[in-house]
Order: structure tokens, then sequence, then C-alpha cells
């Protein structure tokens, strides 16, 4: 037997702090390398210095290449050692300094040699290193060795060339897709891990070959796999075959069902638990198919073990969200984890809990909750706050006491983040539940009187402008908002005189009272402060005396803003100060988005051909600027919209096209964007000849061909066509590409003098009804929806038929009108049979118009929808219909 | 599509957090500041857990090797760990990753580095034996895949040391081991 190799006395009272390691130096470490060269090698002090040397890299030091390639060459002489303790000390060096390509050459022999060498250990080491420093060029060599490997008698041999095969498999897939054989006989193999690691590299083999995954799987879930480690990957690839298959059998029982079951019997852990969370994820998964794999993580609630535990709650958890009633049954054990030692645990039972709870079991939640919020971590608060929030939307009758929970939680101690998870949480209960409105902004006012965050208190400050006046009594806040006037800092203080203002606007009781505070606010040392308030005292007007305050004032000081910031922004800075006022409605409302082609470009070009084929113009400001710079579309009035851009040629073709749609109020210009990726050819007197025979409201004005197009330089070519005015015509146009093309001597770059005229086919281009819509967002679009006149609201269902999912459902409508998502709607969350999305754009005309769509599942796959618009028109209430009925 | 169970990271670290040696098979942390960082955090988060097992001399071992392991989550990341002395043991796993299989990878380096440490588990012993360390973590995962989690197989690959080039290994790996195993539980008895 081999003799200890180190072992130190048990007595050791002092010198506590002592570490072998102490004061280490690169420097010196590398010098005492050295004893690598002596002739006659002492092993183990060599082992020590390979020690140090990975001692020093495990704390993060790096060496510079001159020390790694000397160090290296030190290394490989150790090779004439026999002693097996060094040498293996050497295969982990060699590893971490992971040698280049001509230095590997010089310890090949060596590990060759090993590679081949009686001793077990040698053999499975050497495949290990040199697998892992070499390149393809290396592997046809060993390739040989390596298949004897695969199915070597010693398991660690196999294993070790298995697993190489693994990494190799990312590299030179060709060479190691030729040991098919080989992988197949060592999945028989008796040793446990060698039957893992060899059904890990079949599978990779084939994992684009459905049909031979199916096959090994078929054959595998007969059984002959006796590791639990095998059978865990069994399953992910059962599960995989489960998931592709779904699609062609919708009918019957599931095939392999009844091998995730049995694997639920299974006498290991890890394969019981991976059977029961590869069920739960199973699509569609019936509650007859979910009872056994709920009964055993159940039983691992109960365990002693904090893995089995956290791994079953953390599936069940899962579960909750989509089949509450299914965990129900786990209530019990699930709430004796509460107090569970690990918090994680307890976090995860908790957010369960509240997710299968039912309206009865509330208030005794809650009083545990209570107990436990004290002593867990911020982030794991977050969760528990955000579970209530959706709990008492879930169940609004409750709002009092969870109402009263999150006011609680609110006045103790806690960071930003869970401060404001819990804030937003009041918002949305406020904004959702009626009832519960008074008291969440009392609870928000009290909160504002000791917050130490200026974010949360300019946030709750506009959240009480908006909200406090409408409530029965509103002059109950004026006495919180008008302390932050005097206690805050000036950010607060000045968010505060806005919300007075909107008091002041909406209960005209309590103007008098209101301009009596704004005024002392004349003084406030901030120049904010002080503009606000002086702002807001001339607006209101009348003062002071108890008058209703005029519509233009609420709408300036409600109405939201209709402009995108960045916008906004990009205008105020391009203004110049001139006797012309700014105006507001020069601003372009389009949301801007990046345009397609350049998003596109990098993966389609890889080759270093220079700039994108998008054309330079691309945000909505530069192609007016651009358009208007062109004689012919001069008159032509304001720009309404531009489209993104579409291509008209497949990618990688000799000239690269793509079109922007330029919509003016009686006009259309097609911006054509060339590129062309020929250098040898320099195109001349470029256009685009468009043939408008199945658009027939329109009719072609003028065009403006493009001088000269060389290589790889985008430039544009337009054409404009006449429409009647303010309608949204819409028509399919196809274009010719039509130019004279010129040789171009790539050596010299001169085009010779004469060139032959050339025609080249490009995609057909649609103007559709979208086109007349502008992606316009609403920050509030319950409000804006109610300001709106019902009696233009059109309302009528549509069935869109089959499709893929709701998501794509809701993704294809959207495209279809054009208009811009609010509040998020257009996320549909997974595995929902029903979904709401909000819409808002302004039409051609600038009429505002406001979309409410909602979608369901009408049996498996037909998606029913149910089309509600509002407009200031109903004429284009009625074309919105129109769209969808004709799309 | 990644099925294969894959193991992020391996970490040995001391009571203040500090490296004694770890081993990352997985480019989320590609600079030194980064895995520290990642370390760092680690160590403050599992820090209040009741991970520690309380025995602190050798009668108590056999309690100690059985004491179970915690797991907690952090930046989508499961990681199970185990504390004993001044050692703090951690395996890392992916969010999706099976916890019972990053646990098992856990149990056989904590058991393998008892085996070789001979029941002495503290952080002295460990830098002193931090050769024997290094290759126990290099016989447990190649490039994130598990070779083994048998702490007697580890161990007795580790500790095969031997001029006799002549024996097989897997003869050696057996004998060593059991002769590991029955000094250990002696010793443990004796004490």
């Amino acid at each position: 037997m081999a003799q200890p190799l180190v072992k130190k006395d048990d007595d050791r009272d002092d010198e506590a702090d002592y570490s072998p390691f102490l004061g280490i130096e690169k420097g010196a470490v590398l010098q005492e390398a050295r004893v690598f060269n002596d002739p006659q090698l002492d092993p183990r002090r060599c082992s020590q210095v390979i020690t140090k040397l990975l001692y020093l890299l495990n704390q993060g030091e790096t060496f510079t290449k001159v020390e790694a390639t000397e160090v290296f060459f030190a290394v490989t002489k150790l090779f004439q050692s026999k002693d097996i303790g060094l040498r293996r000390m050497v295969y982990v060096m060699i590893k971490e300094l992971s040698p280049s390509a001509d230095e590997v050459i010089i310890v090949t022999s060596s590990l060759m040699k090993d590679m081949t060498s009686k001793t077990d250990m040698y053999r499975a080491n050497a495949i290990r290193v040199l697998c892992r420093i070499t390149d393809g060029t290396l592997l046809t060599q060993i390739e040989r060795y390596l298949k004897q490997a695969i199915v070597d008698k010693n398991p660690v041999v196999a294993s070790a060339a298995l697993v190489s095969g693994i990494h190799l498999l990312q590299t030179n897939p060709e060479i190691v897709k030729r040991w098919s054989n080989e992988v197949q006989e060592a999945v028989q193999s008796r040793a446990a891990l060698v039957q893992f690691h060899a059904l890990a590299l079949l599978h990779q083999i084939r994992q684009n070959d459905r049909l031979a995954v199916n096959k090994l799987v078929s054959s595998l879930t007969k059984g002959s796999v006796r590791s639990p480690l095998a059978q865990c990957l069994l399953i992910r690839y059962t599960s995989q075959v489960i998931r592709e298959s779904a699609n062609n059998n919708q009918a019957g029982d599931r095939p392999f069902y009844d091998f995730l079951e049995g694997c639920l019997r299974h006498k290991a852990e890890m394969v019981i638990f991976e059977a029961a969370r590869a069920i739960t994820e199973l699509n569609g998964v019936t509650s007859r198919e979910l009872t056994p794999a709920i009964t055993v993580l159940q039983l691992f609630l109960s365990s002693s073990k904090p893995v089995l535990r956290f791994a079953a709650v953390r599936t069940l958890n899962k579960v909750a969200m989509t089949h509450p009633m299914a965990v129900t049954n786990c209530n019990i054990d699930m709430e004796s984890l509460i107090s569970d030692q690990n918090r994680s645990i307890a976090t995860l039972a908790i957010t369960t809990l509240l997710k299968t709870g039912n309206e009865s079991s509330v208030d005794r939640l809650m009083k545990q909750i209570t107990n436990f919020m004290s002593d867990i971590a911020d982030e794991f608060k977050i969760v528990v706050v955000e579970a209530i929030r959706s709990l008492c939307l879930k169940f609004p009758l409750k709002h009092r006491s969870l109402m009263n929970f999150l006011s609680n939680i609110l006045r103790e101690e806690g960071g930003f983040e869970y401060k404001k998870a819990i804030v937003d949480s009041i918002v949305i209960l406020i904004r959702d539940i009626p009832e519960a409105k008074e008291s969440g902004l009392l609870h928000l006012c009290e909160f504002i009187e000791d917050c130490e965050f200026t974010y949360l208190s300019a946030q709750i400050l506009h959240f009480l402008g908006i909200e406090g006046p409408k409530t029965s009594d509103p002059s109950k806040y004026i006495r919180y908002i008008y302390n932050r006037v005097h206690l805050e800092n000036a950010t607060v203080r000045a968010g505060a005189v806005s919300t007075l203002a909107k008091f002041g606007a909406m209960v005209d009781t309590l103007k008098p009272r209101v301009f009596v505070l704004l005024r002392r606010c004349l003084f406030d040392n901030d120049d904010e402060v002080r503009d606000r308030a002086t702002l807001y005292l001339n607006t209101l007007g009348g003062d002071g005396a108890v008058v209703e305050t005029g519509e233009d004032v609420k709408e300036f000081l409600f109405g939201s803003l209709d402009i995108p910031l960045v916008n906004l922004e990009n205008s105020l800075k391009n203004y110049e100060p001139s006797e012309e006022a700014f105006d507001i409605n020069s601003v372009p409302k389009e949301v801007k988005t990046q345009p397609l082609a350049e998003k596109k470009a990098p993966g389609k070009k890889p080759t270093g051909l220079g700039a994108p084929p998008a054309g330079p113009p691309s945000t909505v400001d530069a192609y007016e600027k651009l358009l208007s710079s062109i004689p012919e579309f001069a008159n032509f009035g304001k720009l309404f919209k531009s489209s993104a851009p579409v291509e008209l040629t497949e990618a990688e073709t000799e000239y690269a096209v793509n079109v922007v749609k330029h919509i003016f109020d009686g006009h259309v210009v097609f911006q054509y964007n060339c590129t062309n990726t020929i250098p040898e050819q320099l195109l001349e007197n470029v256009t685009v000849i468009v043939d408008a025979s199945e658009a027939e409201e329109f009719a072609e004005v003028a065009s403006k061909p493009l001088r000269s197009l060389p290589y790889d330089s985008p430039g544009q070519t337009f054409v404009a066509f006449e429409k009647p005015e303010g309608v949204p015509a819409i028509g399919k146009f196809s274009n010719m590409l039509r130019f004279i093309v010129k040789e171009v001597d790539p050596s010299t770059g001169e085009a010779e003098d004469d060139g032959v005229e050339d025609e080249y086919q490009l995609e057909e281009l649609e103007v559709v009804a979208a086109d007349y819509m502008l992606k316009v967002g609403v920050s509030n679009f319950r409000n804006a929806w109610e300001t709106m006149d019902a009696d233009c609201e059109r309302v009528d269902e549509y069935g869109l038929g089959p499709r893929e999912s709701l998501a794509e459902a809701v993704n294809a409508v959207i495209n279809l009108l054009g208009m811009q998502p609010c509040e998020g709607t257009e996320v549909v969350p997974n595995n929902s049979r029903s979904h709401t999305c909000l819409l808002s754009g302004v039409y051609i005309g600038n009429v505002k118009v406001l979309v409410r769509l909602q979608f369901g599942l009408d049996g498996p796959k037909d998606v029913a929808m149910k089309l509600a618009v509002r407009s200031e028109d109903e004429a284009v209430s009625d074309a919105i219909h129109e769209i969808v009925a004709s799309g | 599509m990644e099925l294969c169970p894959l193991i992020k990271n391996i970490l040995l670290l001391d009571s203040e957090g500090k490296r004694i040696a770890v081993k990352y098979y997985s480019d989320d942390w590609p600079t030194n500041s980064a895995k520290e960082a990642f370390e760092k955090a680690v160590f403050a988060k599992t820090q209040k857990t009741n991970a520690r097992t309380d025995g602190v001399n050798h009668v108590d071992l056999l309690t100690k090797v059985n004491a179970d392991a915690e797991i907690t989550m952090f930046d989508n990341y499961v990681v199970v760990y185990k504390f004993v002395q001044d050692l703090h043991f951690f395996v890392t796993g992916g969010e999706n990753e099976n916890e019972i299989i990053l646990a098992a990878v856990l149990q056989g380096f904590f058991d393998a580095v008892g085996l070789l440490l001979r029941g002495t588990v503290d952080k002295k012993e460990a830098l002193e034996n931090l050769d024997l360390i290094l290759l126990c973590l290099d016989e447990i995962v190649d490039g994130g895949i598990i070779l083994e989690t048998d702490a007697n197989v580890i161990a007795g690959k580790v500790a095969s040391h031997s001029m006799d080039a002549g024996a097989s290994l897997s003869e050696q790996t057996i004998t060593q081991a059991l002769a590991t195993a029955r000094e250990h539980l002696t010793r443990s008895l004796l004490k």
C-alpha cells in the first residue's frame, strides 16, 4: 500500500495561520523550477515545485509568454522520471499551461508513449492531456489508439477516451463520428460511468439525426441502463423525443410516458427527480400524467436533505404557475417549509403557497409570512412581494389584509430595489382595485413622510397628483404633499409643487388654499422649484378664487406627452435660437426603430465588404431632410411616415437593393437603396422601372436616377407616385433595376469608357394599410381610451383560423395594423389561453386610433379575436376593421 | 441544445472566502476578477447558513461526513455547498441543472478530500496537501463533464502513488480504497 504522502502531526495549537505558501513569490518559484533540469531528478522536490506553480496559477497569477514557455520546456524533462505521483502533476501542469501548437510537438511523443503504456493510469491521463492540447492534424495519428481506448477493459481508460471524444466533437466532428461503433459497444459497458460517457457521446454524434435518436431512445428505454447518471441522460433524451414528436400524434397516449413514470420508482434519487421534473415539463401535461410525479416530489418535501427539499419545492413552484390545482395536495408539507432553516427553500415554499392558496387561507398565510420576512435577504423579499401582488389581484376581496401587509413591510428597513417593488405593487393594486385606492394612497403618503429615496418620493408624488384629486376627500393629502416642500431636497420639492398644482386644477374648492401654498414656494432657494411655482400660479389663473379651471390648462397639466422623449431631445438639440419659437408640433412622433437592414447586416456579410447595404439616412429626421432637399419632391408637403427598409434582393446577390416607402398626404415616394457588390463593375444611370399596373390608384409623377454606383458605396434612386389625397390607397408594384454597367480594372480602379445597358429583376413591393399608420404610443392607455368618444367605437369578432401559437397570432395582427403596442401587452405569457393586447397609433390625416385586441384559443389551435377600435373619426374605425377583415 | 449535465465550477475556499483551490469549467467568468467576484458573492451569500457542521474533533468525523449539503440559487446558478472547520466546499451548476446531480459531485469531492487528508480536514492540512486536492479536482470533472462521483474511487486514483508501474490500476484502486477506508474507520473509532 502507498505510504501517506505528507503526514503532519496532529498537535498544532500554535501557528494557526501557518501556510506552506506564506510569502510565496512568482520569481522565486520560477527559479526553483530549475530543479526540473537536474540530471538526477528528485521526484518529491519536483512535485513540490509544480504544486507551488499550480498554487500561483490558482490564485490568479499569470505567467508571461516567455515564462510559460520556459516552465513548459522544463516540465517536459520530467517525463524521464518513473515516479507516478510526479507524472500525475506533470499532466495537470501541462493542461494548465495550455501550450501552443509548436510546443505541443515537444510532448506529443512522450504522451503517445504513455498512451500505449501498460499502466492504466498513464493511458487514461495521457489521453485526456493529449486530446486537450492537440489539434486536428495530430488527431488522425492517434485516432487508432483512441478507438482502442474507448473499448478498453479498464473503465477509467474508456471514460477518459469517451469524455475526450465529447470535447473533440466540437472541433473535429468528422473524426469523432467515425468512432460510432466503438462508442456503441461502450454503451453496453458494465461500468456505470463508461455507460454514462458513452451515451452522452453517442447522442451528440447523432443529435442531428432525429430518426437515429428515436431509435436509440426506444432501444435503451427497454432497460439496459445501469448507471443513474446515464439514466438521467436517457430521461432528458426521451423528453426531447417526446417534445419533437408531439406535433405528429395529438391523440392517444403519449409515447414513452410509461418509461418516465417507471423511472419514478428508480432507487437513485437523482433519477427519480429527473423523471419527475421531466413529466412536469411535458407540453400540455394532463393532471393524470402529473399526479405520480407530484406524489414523489411531495415525499422529497419532507426529506431531511436540503438539496432534495429545494429541488422539489423549486419544481413544484414552476408547476404551480400552470397547474396550481395539481400542487394543492402538497400545501401542508409546503407550509411546514416556511420555517425551513434554508431561506431559499422557505421563499420558494411561500411563493408556491401564494400561487396555490385559496381565499380562505390568505389570512393564515400572511401571519406566517410576517414572522418570516424579518430574517431573509432583500432579494427574497422582492420575490415574496411580487407573489403577494399577484395574489391580491386574484382575490381582490382580500385587499385589506394584503395592503396592510405591504404597508407594514414598507415601514421596515430595506434597500431601494425592495422598497421600489413594494411601492410598485401598491400602485398596481390601487390602479386595478378601486376599493383599495384610498387606503393605498394613505399608505404611500405615510411612506413619503420618511423616505430616503428621492426617486420613490418623486414617483409617489406624481402618482398622488393623478389619483389624489379623484378621491372623496382630496384635501387630506395636501398636508402630506406640502410637508415635502418643507423637508425635502430640490427634486422632491419640485415634484411636490407640481402635485399641488394638479390638486388646484382639479379640485376647484381647494384652489385658494393651493394658491397660498404655491405663493410660498416662490421664495424657494432652488430655481426649478421657483420656476414651477410661477408657471403654475399663472396657468391656474383666477388669482386664487374658486373658479373652474380651463380645459386647456387641464390638458397642459394632465395631458400625456405623445412625443417620444428621444425625438424631443434631438429636436431641441437641433433647435437654433432665433426669432422663431420652438414648435413642439415639428417634433416627429414616429417611434424610432432600428432599421431592419442594419440589424441584419453583420450576419449577412461576414466578409469584409465594408459598409452594410442600408442607405445612410435611417432616422425619420434624416429622411425628411433628404427628401426636402430633392426639388422634385419639395412640394409634396409634410412627410407622414417612412417605413423600415424592405429587402428586394436575396442576400449575397450581385446587387443589394432595399426600399423605404415614404408616405405623404397625396404622394408616395419609394427610396431604393442600392449597393453594388462586384468590385469589377461600375454602374451608371441607375433607375428602377416600376410597373404599377396592380396599383390602380397610383400614378407615377417623377423619378430621380442615380448617376453612378461604384463598388461598395451605397446610393439611392427615387420614384414618386401620386395618389388620391388622404386616402389609404394600397397596391402592388413590380420593380426592375435598369443601369449601364462598365468594367473596372481592379488594379487601377479605372472604369472603361464604354458600358452596356443591363437590367436586373427585383422582388415585388407592396404598399399596405399599415404604411398609413404611425406607431405612436400612449402612456396611460386606459385614460386615453376613456377620453375617446365611445360613439366612434367599432367592435367585431374574427376567427383567425389555426395558428402556431397565441403569441404568433398576436404578432401577426400587430404587424398587420402597424401600430405601437402599449404597456408591454405585446408579450404573451407562456401557456396562456387568452390574451389582451393594447395598441395605439395615428392614422393618415392625423387621426388618433386606439385598439383593444382580445385573443382566445378556440379549440386546440384555432385563435379567435375580438377587435375594439376607438378613434377620433368613425370612418377610420371602420377602416381599421376593414384592414383586419381583408388581412 | 446541451443535454449533458455540466458543472460550471468547483470551489474550495477558506473561512475568509479566500481561495485554496478552484477550478472553472465554463466561460461564464472570463477573467480572474470575474471569478473572484463570483467567489465573493457565493461566500457572502452562504455565510449565514447552517451548512457548517459543529464537530471539531475526530470523534465527530463520521457525522461530519454524513452531514447534508446545503443549497442556494443566485444569478441563475445553482450552488450546493458544505462547510467543515475552516474549509468551504462549493459546486456550481446552471439554472436548470438537476440539483441532486450537483450534490453528488459535491459529496464525491468532499468525501474524497476527507479520505485523502485522513480525517484532518482543515485549511492547514489542505494547503499542505494541495497537490492531492488539485489531483482530486482533476479526477472529478473534465471540462465540465462529470468523470467520477464515488469518493473512494476518486481518492484511490489520486493516492495511487507508487514506483511500481506493473500493477494494474483497477487492482490498486480497490485495495487502496479499502485500506484507506479501514484505517479511517479504526481511527475514528479509537479516538
